[in-house]
């Protein structure tokens, strides 16, 4: 077997806030090969973001073993990291174009092909023409796209994506997973994304990750056998009720 | 300069002409005598006056506001600067900046002239007191305004300090900075006056006394509307540059 792009080994974290401890993960170990698309979802305070700020290097971990990068596809976690989260967080006084070149520009990429490679983003995501608008001038699911093309802009091999949809309507919401689904394809990355929504976990994953909480744990971890390209009206296949219900079933929502 | 901006325009213009007008109607209409309120024209004639040395009094007060304005921003966004690079000398020093602030501004002149003597310089550093804190306090706030999430991702491409302060935080402290700066140039104008009223040999507000001691009313009208020229210049400058620097939404009021 491969050797798989992301290795977790009962990692845990402890949030440790003056006299008090908190365990926000107990053991966590999970297996993710590269350009898999998994979906974690759990309920909430459960550890999700806990888990991406981990992966980021954003947070260090207190015990376990977090391998990313394999010799086929080496990971360099200064300049290997793409974020998206709920929010869009474009800087204000950026046009789109320079919000998309930022991660490039921190980098220290040469600018010149950074912005080739921002226009031909915008273009994927849908957004080419509006290059030079400011973001205020553009509607929250437009936003959120060039959000997600600023965290391509440095050929990251890991995007990490924290309810990127969750603030979004519903209709955006699924008009933005086809298109996420479509930038997936084509760009071959390996994306983790953390969602609410059990259905959208679902309908995007190559797997799904399921967290529960205290003790903030793996409760399940399955591939999902649905064929690509998927449509929306892959929802209606009989499997796709079979995962939700299993997810369903292990957050004791029935 | 699209058409909104011409009606704005227009009706701005409107308003003040409307206001003078009023003021002079009122001043015939109900026969004020002059030694109470002039008409503008009086006003204006006073002018033609040259043992009132206008220019002299002009450039002496415009010194003090500008000048101490100018110090104002400088020391007031570099200190905020500061704060937000060293969490040590923020929780030192912030609280003791906002006592400070506590200090009836005004109250601290005499002590300055003691400290200093009287004169153009002494009011330059009363005006910089006056407005100074609001500039500091409004930068430091937005010093403090930045997304932790868009820290993260800043820091999960190891991001510099100095990266992070240039290309996120300073941008986005610019309308904070601005709109504290146009708080502090109604201060500036107050307290160049102030150090003038309290001792001085020139200056607008300095000649508004002495010309009360003769009731010659239209010069001290006029006085008064070249103190407010001087703060309108100083607020138009400071809305230019905001126009210039600030993208219109990220503007703060
Ligand atoms: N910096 C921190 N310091 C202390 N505790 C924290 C910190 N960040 C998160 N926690 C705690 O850790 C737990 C997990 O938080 P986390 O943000 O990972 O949850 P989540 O699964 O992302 O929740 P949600 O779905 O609401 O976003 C929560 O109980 C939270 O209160
Ligand atoms: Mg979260």
């Amino acid at each position: 077997m491969e050797t798989p792009f992301i290795s977790l080994k009962n990692v845990r974290k402890v949030y440790r806030t003056r006299d008090i401890e908190f365990e926000a993960i107990s053991s966590v170990s999970l297996d993710i090969s590269n350009g898999e698309l998994v979906c974690l979802v759990g309920p909430s305070g459960c550890g999700k973001s806990t888990l991406l700020r981990i992966l980021a290097g954003l947070h260090p971990h207190d015990d376990g073993d977090v391998l990313i990068g394999n010799s086929e596809f080496p990971f360099d976690p200064t300049k290997d990291i793409g974020m998206v989260f709920q929010q869009p967080l474009l800087l204000k006084w950026r046009r789109i174009l320079e919000n998309v070149q930022l991660p490039a520009e921190i980098l220290g990429l040469p600018m010149k092909a950074a912005r080739e490679r921002a226009k031909d983003l915008l273009n994927m995501v849908g957004l080419d023409g509006f290059e030079d608008k400011y973001p205020y001038e553009l509607s929250g699911g437009m936003q959120q796209r060039a959000a997600i093309a600023r965290a391509l802009v440095h050929d990251p091999k890991l995007i990490l994506m924290d309810e990127p949809f969750g603030a979004l309507d519903a209709m955006t919401r699924e008009k933005m997973n086809l298109e996420l689904l479509d930038i997936w394809q084509k760009s071959q990355k390996t994306i983790i994304f953390v969602t609410h929504g059990i259905q959208e976990a679902v309908f995007l994953g190559t797997h799904v990750a399921v967290m529960s909480p205290s003790p903030a744990r793996l409760a399940d971890y399955f591939e999902v056998d649905l064929p690509h390209p998927r449509k929306l009206d892959i929802k209606t296949h009989e499997n796709f009720g079979v995962y939700t219900r299993r997810i369903y079933d292990l957050l004791g929502m029935d | 300069m699209s058409a909104a901006n011409w009606r704005k325009i227009t009706i701005i213009t409107l308003v003040h002409i409307g206001f003078v007008a009023v003021w002079w109607g009122s001043v015939i209409l109900m026969e004020v005598p002059e030694y109470i309120l002039p008409t503008p024209w009086q006003a204006l004639k006073t002018l033609e006056e040259e043992n009132y040395n206008w220019l002299t009094h002009f450039i002496a007060t415009s010194q003090e506001i500008f000048g101490g304005y100018i110090m104002a921003v400088v020391v007031g966004v570099g200190f905020a600067v500061m704060f937000s690079w060293s969490k040590v000398t923020d929780e030192a020093f912030m609280p003791l900046l906002v006592t400070l602030n506590m200090i009836p501004k005004v109250a601290m002149a005499p002590l300055f002239i003691v400290w200093l003597r009287f004169g153009v310089d002494t009011n330059i550093v009363i005006t910089f007191t006056i407005c100074f804190f609001p500039i500091l306090l409004n930068t430091a706030r937005g010093m403090r305004e930045v997304e932790p999430d868009l820290l993260d991702l800043v820091k999960s491409l190891h991001g510099s300090q100095w990266q992070i302060f240039t290309k996120i935080q300073l941008p986005g402290a610019l309308p904070f900075i601005f709109s504290g700066m146009k708080v502090a140039t109604v201060l500036a104008v107050a307290g160049a006056i102030v150090g003038e009223f309290i001792q001085s040999d020139r200056g607008l507000g300095w000649f508004m006394l002495v010309t009360q001691e003769a009731l010659n009313t239209d010069a001290m009208v006029m006085a008064l509307l070249l103190v407010t020229l001087i703060g309108v210049i100083l607020y138009g400058l400071v809305i230019l540059l905001e126009r210039i620097f600030v993208v219109q939404d990220a503007r703060v009021e």
